[in-house]
């Protein structure tokens, strides 16, 4: 991983940001006209910065990622991501049953145009960072939820790009693998230097890996309020700074959505 | 946090790895094979004992003289039957003749049904043009194209070939498009952030996700080339067609000789098994295992 290290921050001296939002909204063709999703937003996400996108339903925050990702188009404002295409990472795992875990990093190597001879390498080398060292030929049927989700995020690593998105990546997983993939997804991002914008509804695990917590309101999504989270790494769900911001912004999430009952 | 330094940080990472590695070891799905002796007592057994079953209560409705014996003939007659013509050296001969039309009229329905497939599965004004058409094609007996093909072409190979394509082309077309079709939508996002759109998606995404209903056209595609043929071959006999299986049967109506007919019957009836038994299903199961998606029974 050394290269894809040095070249993160290369990029990062470059840039003032990973990922910059302006005043971007969306709306799409509902049974009752046009309905606004997400209303002006700007954003901005510093090289190397971590940055947590929390909402209730509705709020379009994986509209919002997905705009970022390039698969969907703004109806206005603009979106600029000076490294190239970002990563991503979906809630499911998204894994190709077709191939290994290995031939799945290796597929996004090569649509990366790594040569051939380099890709082999370069995918045990990501797999080591994932610490499924032994996984590179396991079919993906043959692993765990949490197992699945490490070799998507290298899958994501392998793109090279120094933005990360992840729409709710650890949902879907058990409470104690999903406290060790925070564990790894801290470390990994210390490690290289990314930028990660990471999409959840879960407060705490927002708190628990984020810098900056930004709360978008709901129906449309706009940005009502962030927090800069001043808890140092490594942290835990249960650590009681951690479970004193996110009291704060359960409150004010709360109140979000109570005014949505009001009218 | 109260203790920031280092040793406890680096404890704290060697905890989180020696905890992933037990839950690693924990939740690993174990994929175990079946033992042959298993095979052999759960999937090869009952269809034996269904067939000595089948020969058992044929033999019993022919000692009972259910009917007369012209129509219903001794398993030992059919037998008989078999004996003679292997020992006269036609039977592989007549098997050949049939399996070689049959495998050569479906790889070339495979050849035009796959392009045609993707067409109709990629192209939206194809679809909507020729969609309907081909599944509809589907359901057509394709003994129906007997008549118009012997007009057509004469009583050639050629106009086996024809019916056999007409026959095979629509299953594979549709298998395809069916398989393009329920290509889960996220495997093409993830397809997309990767990079892989227009062709490259087509070669790395969309055809290896569609390849289990591309299979299962494939066999659906078989089974139609067979069935095409037969109907083809007792339609159109001709000296120079030479003897196939479906003339077989033709020949044993015209002589009245009920045990050649039940050969050619189970004739027919085997080699489509066959083909499935040794082909289509080991490749469709070899596929569906690789990717889990094979349960056991």
């Amino acid at each position: 991983m050394a290269i894809t290290i040095a070249k993160a921050e290369d990029r990062a001296t470059v840039t003032t940001h990973a990922a910059r939002i302006e005043h971007v909204s969306k709306s799409f063709a509902g049974p009752a006209g046009r309905q606004l999703v997400l209303d002006d937003i700007t954003l901005d996400v510093a090289p190397g910065e971590f940055v947590t996108l929390l909402g209730a339903s509705g709020c379009g925050k994986s509209t919002l990622l997905n705009l970022v990702a390039g698969l969907d188009r703004p109806s206005a404002g603009s979106i600029d991501t000076p490294g190239g295409r970002p990563a991503l990472m979906f809630q499911e795992h998204a894994l190709f049953p077709w191939l290994t875990a290995g031939k799945n990093i290796e597929l996004a190597l090569r649509l990366r145009g790594v040569p051939r001879g380099e890709r082999r390498g370069e995918a045990q080398r990501l797999l080591e960072l994932v610490r499924l060292n032994g996984a590179y030929g396991k079919r993906v049927h043959e692993l765990s939820g949490g197992m699945r989700q490490r070799v998507a995020m290298a899958r994501a690593l392998a793109q090279d790009s120094d933005l990360l998105l992840m729409d709710e990546p650890f949902a879907a997983l058990d409470a104690i693998t999903r406290d060790v993939l925070h564990g790894e997804l801290t470390r990994i991002w210390e490690e290289t230097n990314l930028s990660v914008l990471f999409v959840t509804h879960n407060v705490r695990e927002a708190v628990r890996l984020a810098q900056r917590v930004v709360l978008l309101s709901s129906r449309p999504g706009r940005i009502a309020r962030e927090w800069t989270v001043d808890i140092e790494q490594p942290r835990r769900i249960e650590d009681a700074a951690v479970a004193e911001l996110s009291l704060e912004i359960t409150e004010e999430l709360r109140g979000e959505i109570r005014r949505h009952g009001q009218h | 946090m109260a203790s920031t330094d280092t040793t406890s940080t680096a404890s704290k990472t060697d905890d989180l790895a020696g905890l992933e590695a037990g839950l690693d070891a924990l939740e690993a799905v174990q994929v175990t094979r079946t033992p042959v002796r298993e095979v052999l007592v759960k999937k090869v057994l009952p269809p034996l004992v269904a067939v000595a079953l089948v020969l058992l209560v044929w033999q019993v409705l022919v000692s009972a003289k259910v009917t007369d014996e012209y129509k219903l003939p001794a398993p030992s007659a059919v037998w008989d039957s078999l004996a003679t013509m292997w020992l006269q050296g036609t039977l592989f001969d007549v098997l050949w003749t049939s399996v070689s039309r049959a495998l050569l009229g479906f790889l070339m329905a495979l050849a035009i049904g796959t392009p045609l497939g993707l067409l109709v599965a990629r192209v939206r004004f194809v679809r909507a043009a020729i969609g309907p058409i081909l599944s509809g094609l589907q359901s057509l007996p394709s003994v129906a194209w007997v008549p118009p093909a012997v007009l057509w072409l004469g009583l050639q190979d050629s106009m086996m070939y024809t019916v056999i394509l007409l026959g095979a082309v629509p299953s594979i077309a549709n298998g395809l498009v069916a398989g393009v079709d329920q290509v889960p939508p996220l495997f093409l996002r993830a397809g997309r952030t990767l990079g892989a759109t227009g062709l490259r998606g087509a070669r790395h995404i969309v055809m290896p996700a569609a390849l289990p209903g591309y299979l299962a056209g494939l066999k659906q595609g078989w089974a139609f080339s067979w069935r095409s043929l037969m109907a083809a071959e007792i339609i159109a006999s001709s000296p120079e067609l030479g003897l196939g299986l479906g003339q077989l049967l033709e020949n044993g109506r015209n002589n009245i000789d009920m045990p050649g007919i039940f050969l050619a019957i189970i004739l027919i009836l085997v080699v489509g098994i066959a083909i499935d038994l040794l082909i289509f299903s080991p490749l469709e199961r070899s596929v569906l295992r690789s990717r889990g998606l094979l349960v056991k029974s």
